[in-house]
């Protein structure tokens, strides 16, 4: 029952922060890292579905998010002569409509491979998604891509300001974040952590470990896909660059470092990420912030494969567990009925 | 043709090689409806390898297998799952970071519609009434909210029992489910397998002869991947073959 009040509490904590973050800081702290980093949070999220509840690590996600790029781009307004204005709503809709189409064809193509090879083969695609977006000029416009991107006004909001943008990617974080840990107790959340866990005993369950896979990557589209409609808003642009290797690594490690196995690592690996990317240069030459992110990358790997949350978690445990060897030992133990109920609830 | 009079199972031919190794060859089995039919033989005499392709693990490379004369032939392992066939491992193969309840609830949704479904299962649900309900079937009541990996062997053996008995199970395909149980966890789990209901079709690898007699009508004893004798336990316990073969010069 403690727990259940302290994890309560702490999420609380955490509401009331992010929800009066952007009143008591600078501009630059709610755009660049703040609205950032939940923005980058939401799609390192989408491989944490994957990875986390699915045992499918895939470096295709941020290109996913940057097809749903494109597709704000191309069917909203844009600085160039290409593409069709459709209004807002219809353009949000098209681009998550497609970033999920583009997850469910990175499942199929990828699904039946593990490990490395899903992690090869998902990395193909998106170098070749990239590649595709450089040559194409009919409708990705090649080397330049699209600028003049702006996100709506909408009741005289206009999303384009740093305080309302930052809401809008909150609102979109929460609802993500919510959702997976929701998602990890439906029928098939909890299929596809069987999956990961032993896909052969899934079988035998009667479970079609394919088509639950690709409908996995499918969902991990739309979220990816919501997140790239806020980066190519917060951004302004897209371009071939912004889908390259570098940023489609940069995914992985935001996921890793935030820690895979928990949603929430998801955005504490991309706040850490973004301060890093941001203040780095006030510490080493530019040239040199891969060195530091590789360096801050294999530390954590290192004292802790579950990233950082991971590391949050132990020393919560062990705090807990202090706490617990001070108490009386009848207070210790929950009833087996107590436990039971709590579970079934 | 009435519907009992369909067996249960039928091999006819059965052979699966790996390469030169032939593991099971020229398997001809008959387990008619509600019978209780026990599977002995020494390590690697094909018993496993025969579970495997009757569950559609993989695929047998010679004859044919029906179930509830309905032939397997090309249909996936899920599929027969959902036909009334469930099968236990000769090693446990339960999810271990899960709780006990989850456990139950996925192998309560392999057998149902709604596997992709979003929506959380009601607290108070039928669903999760059916959990509580197999988890007391097999003596597991109190540890809904345990985690596998926390759990003793013989109540991961028990509850392993108890995935295989979610749904409408026609044929139930025990692979020595009393492997490294204490003697009193053997007579529980004995006593669970004995009160199972008399219309369930159970196959039973055991190399607890003690077990396997008390529990099964008939005994089928493989040996180098081929059927060696099949009879009712008494014939089996008399007959000389199988005492030099299964139960060494020791048997009696």
């Amino acid at each position: 029952m403690r727990v259940c009040a302290g994890r309560t509490a702490a999420w609380l904590a955490l509401a009331v922060v992010v929800a009066f973050y952007p009143l008591v800081v600078p501009g630059f702290w709610t755009y660049q890292i703040g609205a950032q980093s939940l923005l980058f949070g939401v799609i390192a999220l989408s491989l944490n579905l994957l990875a986390g509840y699915g045992g499918m690590v895939s470096l295709a996600q941020m290109a996913i998010a940057g097809a749903a790029g494109y597709a704000t781009a191309y069917f909203g307004v844009n600085s160039t002569d290409l593409g069709i204005a459709l209004p807002w709503p219809l353009t949000v809709l098209t681009a998550i409509a497609l970033g999920t189409l583009f997850g469910a064809v990175v499942g199929a193509i990828s699904v039946r491979t593990r490990g490395i090879y899903c992690l090869m083969i998902t990395l193909a695609i998106a170098v070749g998604f990239s590649l595709f977006a450089r040559q194409n000029y009919s409708v990705f416009n090649g080397f330049n891509g699209f600028a003049g991107v702006r996100a709506p006004a909408v009741a005289g909001i206009d999303f384009n300001e740093p305080v309302p943008f930052y809401y809008l990617t909150l609102g979109v974080a929460a609802v993500a974040l919510g959702w997976l840990y929701h998602f990890s107790r439906t029928p098939f959340g909890m299929a596809l952590q069987g999956i990961r866990d032993n896909p052969r005993r899934m079988r035998t369950l009667g479970f079609d470990v394919i088509r639950l896979r690709i409908a996995a990557f499918a969902l991990s589209g739309l979220i990816a896909a919501a997140g790239g409609v806020l980066f190519v808003w917060y951004n302004g642009r897209i371009s071939p660059g912004a889908i390259d290797v570098q940023p489609t690594i940069d995914i992985l490690i935001i996921s890793v470092v935030g820690g895979m196995a928990s949603p929430l690592g998801a955005f504490v690996g991309a706040v850490a990420f973004v301060l890093l990317q941001n203040f780095a240069i006030d510490l080493i030459s530019p040239d040199r912030f891969n060195t530091l992110i590789g360096l801050a990358f294999l530390v954590v790997v290192l004292f802790s494969p579950e990233g950082l949350t991971g590391i949050a978690q132990r020393l919560m445990r062990g705090l807990r567990g202090a706490v617990r060897a001070e108490r009386p030992p009848g207070d210790r133990e929950t009833s087996t009925e107590e436990a039971t109920a709590r579970r079934i609830s | 043709m009435s519907a009992s009079d369909v067996n249960a199972l039928e091999l006819v031919d059965v052979g699966r090689r790996f390469g030169a190794l032939a593991a099971v060859s020229n398997v001809d089995l008959t387990v008619a409806q509600g019978e209780r039919r026990a599977l002995l033989g020494a390590n690697g005499a094909g018993k496993s390898t025969l579970f495997n392709l009757i569950a559609g693990d993989f695929p047998a490379t010679d004859g044919s297998i029906s179930l509830l004369g309905r032939d397997l032939s090309g249909v996936p392992a899920r599929e027969r799952t959902r036909m009334g066939l469930r099968r236990t491992y000769q090693n446990s193969s339960l999810f271990a970071q899960l709780t006990v309840a989850d456990n139950l609830f996925i192998a309560l949704r392999g057998v149902r519609p709604g596997r992709f479904s979003l929506r959380r299962p009601h607290r108070r649900g039928d669903e999760m009434q059916r959990v509580v309900a197999l988890a007391e079937r097999v003596g597991m009541g109190g540890w809904l909210d345990h985690r596998v990996a926390d759990l003793s062997h013989g109540q991961q053996r028990q509850l392993e029992l108890g995935m295989a008995l979610v749904g409408e199970p026609q044929v139930l395909l025990l692979d020595e489910p009393a492997a490294g149980l204490s003697p009193a966890e053997r007579t529980h789990l004995l006593a669970l397998i004995v009160g199972l209901p008399p219309s369930l079709t159970v196959v039973l690898i055991e190399h607890d002869l003690d077990i396997a007699l008390r529990a099964a009508d008939r005994v089928t004893v493989m040996h180098n991947g081929r059927l060696l004798v099949e009879g009712t336990p008494g014939e089996i316990r008399a007959n000389q073959q199988v005492r030099d073969i299964y139960l060494g010069s020791q048997g009696n």
